[in-house]
């Protein structure tokens, strides 16, 4: 004989119903939760990222290749993504002074951070030129000897002889001149305590027309 | 009107029209006619006095290519700069460039403070970048950048409108920025910018 379906029976059903749902929204919840510890792009909506990548470029050049405008915006193109990941925390920990950064910074979840980072990673425009051509081969001979008499290290042996850098070590291939010279002539100002000690000492024993020749320098290497 | 009045005025008129005249080789006061003898603007014509020297001879090589399309620009300045040649629209630009520039101050004064922020800042929530970092701390421009700062709250109003719509679409940046902007903040930022004057004129 079938049984006849009572009201009681329907209510426990949409009740448990219920309370399943809310377990497996629960359990949604907390899985998402732990899935944002995994920096994938695709915990990043596609939209927000490009509206970031427009934000980005705006201000570091359509390809990445940096921008000259009152102050020069770096490339960031065929950067090492640990190098650019490392500056975005430091411009939020402010170890890094720049106020303008550190406010964009703010805005970069890790995960976009990570998204973004390998995005320019794959970038590779042609160096932004401009730089002064006097002093080029003193930059190469700075940039592949170092000057042992004045204590500076050749800087290929960190940054690599194509200049491309290696992990948490940037890129300074193609790097706008007026940047470099910047970050150079104001490490401990700018940069003071990081994680890479060789350059205080290094950019406070490069004289002016050293820093500006092999700035220019590297700005060639494509 | 008296005869004489007729007469002075014929000759006034004569010799301040033409730009051809042998002791007048720099044919300025075509512009001016527009632009204010001072060159700091008037009604539509935006100020042009103090601007950058590379941005004023870009922006006439843009007005010649029709690379520059705005409404006015095509009403008025297409036709304008149709003439002029290359070294002239150079001395142009370095004549006016010299000329000091006076702030416009024609802003809303209470959203002063709210554009001087997304003037330094930008707004990194809704992606607008600062504007500082390109246009320079006083507003004052580089190189073809150009200086925004005592222009007029009506003009750099319409400018900023006119990417937003689509105009102009070349001047990379801009339409990308203006796009993300809200009229509010379109608003504060052109009357900030109106009101900056300079410290040291370079």
């Amino acid at each position: 004989m079938i049984r006849k379906e009572r009201r009681g029976d329907r209510i426990m059903t949409a009740m448990s119903l219920r309370w399943a749902l809310q377990v497996a929204v629960l359990a949604i919840i907390f899985s998402s939760a732990s899935r944002a510890e995994d920096r994938s792009i695709l915990t990043v909506s596609k939209q927000e990222f490009q509206a970031k990548l427009e934000y980005c470029k705006t201000c570091h050049g359509l390809s990445g290749q940096g921008y000259r405008g009152y102050y020069p915006m770096p490339r960031l193109a065929g950067q090492q993504p640990e190098y650019l990941e490392n500056q975005l925390r430091a411009f939020i920990e402010r170890r890094r002074t720049n106020p303008v950064m550190f406010n964009v910074a703010h805005a970069l979840s890790p995960a976009m951070v990570a998204a973004l980072a390998a995005h320019f990673k794959a970038l590779n425009p042609n160096p932004i030129g401009g730089e002064p051509k006097e002093s080029l081969a003193l930059g190469k001979t700075i940039y592949e000897l170092g000057l042992p008499e004045s204590n500076i290290p050749a800087c290929s042996a960190c940054h690599g002889p194509d200049a491309k850098g290696h992990g948490e070590i940037p890129r300074l291939a193609g790097q706008l001149f007026p940047y470099t010279v910047q970050e150079l002539t104001n490490w401990s100002k700018e940069r003071g305590e990081t994680a890479a000690a060789v350059m205080m000492p290094t950019s406070h024993n490069l004289t002016p027309s050293q820093i500006a020749a092999v700035a220019a320098y590297v700005s060639t290497l494509k | 009107m008296k005869f004489i009045t007729k007469i002075a005025i014929l000759a006034i008129v004569s010799f301040t029209s033409s730009p051809l005249l042998a002791d007048d080789p720099l044919p300025f006061r075509n512009c001016t006619w527009c632009h204010g003898t001072l060159a700091q603007g008037f009604m539509t014509a935006p100020r042009l006095a103090g601007q950058r020297d590379q941005y004023i001879e870009n922006q006439i090589l843009t007005f010649s290519s029709h690379i520059r399309d705005d409404p006015y620009a095509k009403q008025y300045m297409w036709r304008a700069v149709a003439n002029l040649s290359p070294e002239t629209a150079h001395e142009l630009a370095a004549y006016f460039s010299a000329l000091p520039p006076k702030a416009a101050a024609d802003g809303k004064r209470d959203l002063i403070a709210l554009g001087k922020a997304i003037y330094e800042q930008g707004i990194p929530e809704s992606n607008v970048v600062s504007c500082l970092v390109c246009h320079g701390p006083n507003a004052e421009g580089i190189r073809k950048i150009p200086r925004l700062g005592g222009l007029s709250y009506s003009y750099l109003k319409r400018r900023l409108d006119q990417w937003g719509e689509g105009f102009d679409a070349a001047a990379e940046p801009m339409p990308q920025i203006a796009r993300n902007l809200s009229p509010d903040e379109i608003e504060a930022l052109a009357s900030y910018l109106s009101f900056v004057e300079y410290d040291n004129f370079d």
